[in-house]
């Protein structure tokens, strides 16, 4: 039996000025998978993200999620759908303790709802929310000022600050990049528990070993098109990706 | 002992007992309580006995400080949910007119005029803004600048509502008590209640809009409509002072648009120290006295109350409050560097 995909993208586009930042991408996610995306700098990768987020409006193409056209609704009736991001860059409230950063989201209406129409004691569960994802609660760092956390941690904070609000899909956008060997060890274990309990995720990394352990498919973007799909292995072995990545052998010889 | 080369700073430390009175062990002693409950009562309570003191023209000095009190606090709201606003005249003027109407052409006492005048100058001052929530910073800042300037010229044009003549012979507060203690006590609740909004979790997604609006988005929740929210209570608040002051004038007319009342609130919160409401306060009780006192001056009145805001504000750039707030907590001492 073939579920119906969870999200849709349907020859998606957008440019900015004269780039053509992402051009024709088409892609499916099934329920409970992980996809992970890769490509070289400036290939589309956080651009697509934002399209399926709302915080850019495509110029063609289509985003269906579990059947609705969400195509250029705000991001926050995306979010509200159970669509959560990261950013690349970490957006947080550095002035404010951490787990104050985690009642922002809680404060939404999605979790007023799946809370049975009621919020319950916030500051509880973002303490809780934090400690499942390593704050330890009997620590100082739940209660620290965010800006005072070293960047590890913020990334993780982000990633805290998404899952509260009980996404059906999460997309994190290259959640590695600036952390430590042992931080990537600790955050990877609990990313793939998520997804193994359900949450479906696409997530944009560098860090390919990392990624190729942890997807079940790989898509990749160059030059904002899709050059290929599929398998860790598969994708690993196609000769555009070596080339997207290494340069074509030619030049090299 | 005082070899060349060995300097000194400056070093900050929070006093012992404001580190003992931060958690709940305050309770443990009476000077501790005191010195959490001293700062915040002895001005209600100096306040509220101001009005027994001051009688006739200082009382109407009072009045009118808590007027611009709480355009400076409706301001400082506004600032503290990150929409900058040049336009708090909008909200007085429009909180007059209503007063005014309804007072003129209805012949409504004030205690009608005053709640109606207040919700529903609310309610029209926030649909009137929401198209421009959108707008940050400098755009918005514009937009509310222009718009009060904008109905000034529409009654004048028109005629509407009196025109440049204005509405006068309005229904007066009928006890002398009434106007002064209704603005002090409507001060201190706006006062309190701001700040007890902004500590609630309600408050906090507010102050996030302020900070980083995009990522309040990615948390699902809708700005847009926050803002028009925030902005409903700022310019309730604002419309208050509008209505109260028609009647205290027994007149309104489009000078209720003027410039003054946008740019002085913010000069008061400013010079008050912004983002506190207390500051908001401050300023306001500080400078509007101090305008009225420099009337001897005559002409080069206005040239005065420049001087001394820019040397207040050169001199003291954080702002009265925040400066009272550190030296009651921290305490300063020389430190060598070694």
């Amino acid at each position: 039996m073939k579920t119906e995909p969870i999200l849709r993208v349907e020859k998606i586009g957008k440019h900015f000025g004269g780039v053509q930042a992402v051009l024709g991408v088409s892609f499916e996610l099934r329920q409970g998978e992980f996809l992970g995306v890769i490509g070289p700098n400036g290939s589309g990768k956080t651009t697509l993200v934002n399209l399926i987020t709302g915080f850019v409006k495509p110029d063609s193409g289509k985003v269906i999620y579990r059947g609705k056209d969400i195509t250029g609704k705000m991001p926050y009736t995306i979010a509200g759908l159970g669509i959560a991001r990261t950013f690349q860059m970490v957006r947080l409230f550095y002035n404010l303790p951490a787990f104050k950063n985690i009642i922002i989201p809680l404060c939404s209406p999605r979790v007023k709802k799946l809370r049975g129409g009621q919020y319950g004691e916030r500051d509880e569960t973002a303490v809780d929310l934090l400690d499942d994802m390593g704050f330890e609660r009997d620590s100082f760092v739940p209660y620290k000022l965010a800006g005072s956390l070293p960047h590890g941690y913020l990334k993780r904070l982000d990633l805290t600050r998404a899952l509260a609000l009980r996404p059906e899909l999460l997309i994190l956008d290259e959640i590695f990049s600036g952390m430590s060997m042992s931080e990537v060890a600790s955050t990877l274990p609990l990313i793939e528990k998520f997804n193994r309990e359900g949450l479906s995720i696409i997530m944009i990394e560098h860090r390919l070993k990392e990624l190729f352990r942890v997807a079940d498919r790989v898509m990749v973007l160059d030059f904002g098109q899709k050059i290929a799909d599929g398998s860790p292995q598969e994708v690993m072995n196609t000769e555009e990706v070596k080339k997207a990545y290494l340069g074509s052998e030619v030049e090299i010889s | 002992m005082a070899e060349a080369g060995l300097r000194y700073r400056k070093e900050r430390l929070d006093r012992g007992i404001k580190a003992r009175s931060d958690t709940i062990y305050v309770i443990s002693s009476y000077r501790e309580m005191l010195y959490l409950v001293l700062p915040r009562v002895l001005p209600v309570i100096g306040l509220l006995v101001l009005p027994l003191v001051l009688r006739g023209y200082w009382g109407k000095v009072l009045v009118y400080a808590c007027m611009f009190g709480l355009l400076a606090l409706s301001w400082d709201f506004l600032a503290a949910c990150g929409m900058f606003s040049l336009g708090q005249a909008l909200f007085f003027g429009v909180g007059s007119f209503f007063a005014g109407a309804l007072n003129h052409y209805l012949h409504w006492p004030p205690i009608l005029t005053l709640p109606i005048a207040t919700l529903a100058g609310g309610v029209f001052c926030a649909a009137l803004l929401a198209p421009v929530v959108r707008l940050k910073g400098i755009y918005f800042a514009m937009i509310t600048l222009v718009v009060p300037l904008l109905f000034t010229r529409l009654v004048v044009a028109t005629g509407v509502w009196g025109g440049s003549h204005g509405l006068s012979n309005l229904a007066p507060f009928t006890n002398e008590w009434i106007p002064i203690y209704l603005a002090v006590v409507a001060m201190l609740v706006v006062l309190f209640g701001f700040r007890r909004i902004m500590n609630e979790d309600y408050g906090l997604v507010l102050g996030a809009i302020r900070d980083d609006d995009r990522a309040v988005m990615s948390a699902g929740i809708n700005i847009y409509w926050r803002k028009i929210q925030a902005l409903f209570i700022a310019a309730v608040v604002g419309c208050f002072a509008g209505a109260f002051m028609t009647h205290q004038y027994q007149f309104v007319g489009p000078s209720v648009f003027a410039l003054d009342y946008s740019i002085l609130p913010l000069t008061a919160a400013a010079l008050g120290g912004a983002g506190t409401f207390a500051g908001a306060v401050l300023g306001s009780i500080a400078l509007v006295p101090l305008s009225e006192a420099m009337r001897a001056l005559g002409g080069l009145r206005i040239t005065f109350y420049c001087i001394v805001l820019i040397i207040c504000i050169i001199g003291l750039p954080e702002g009265i409050f925040h400066f009272i707030q550190r030296k009651y907590q921290q305490f300063e001492r020389l430190t060598e560097i070694g």
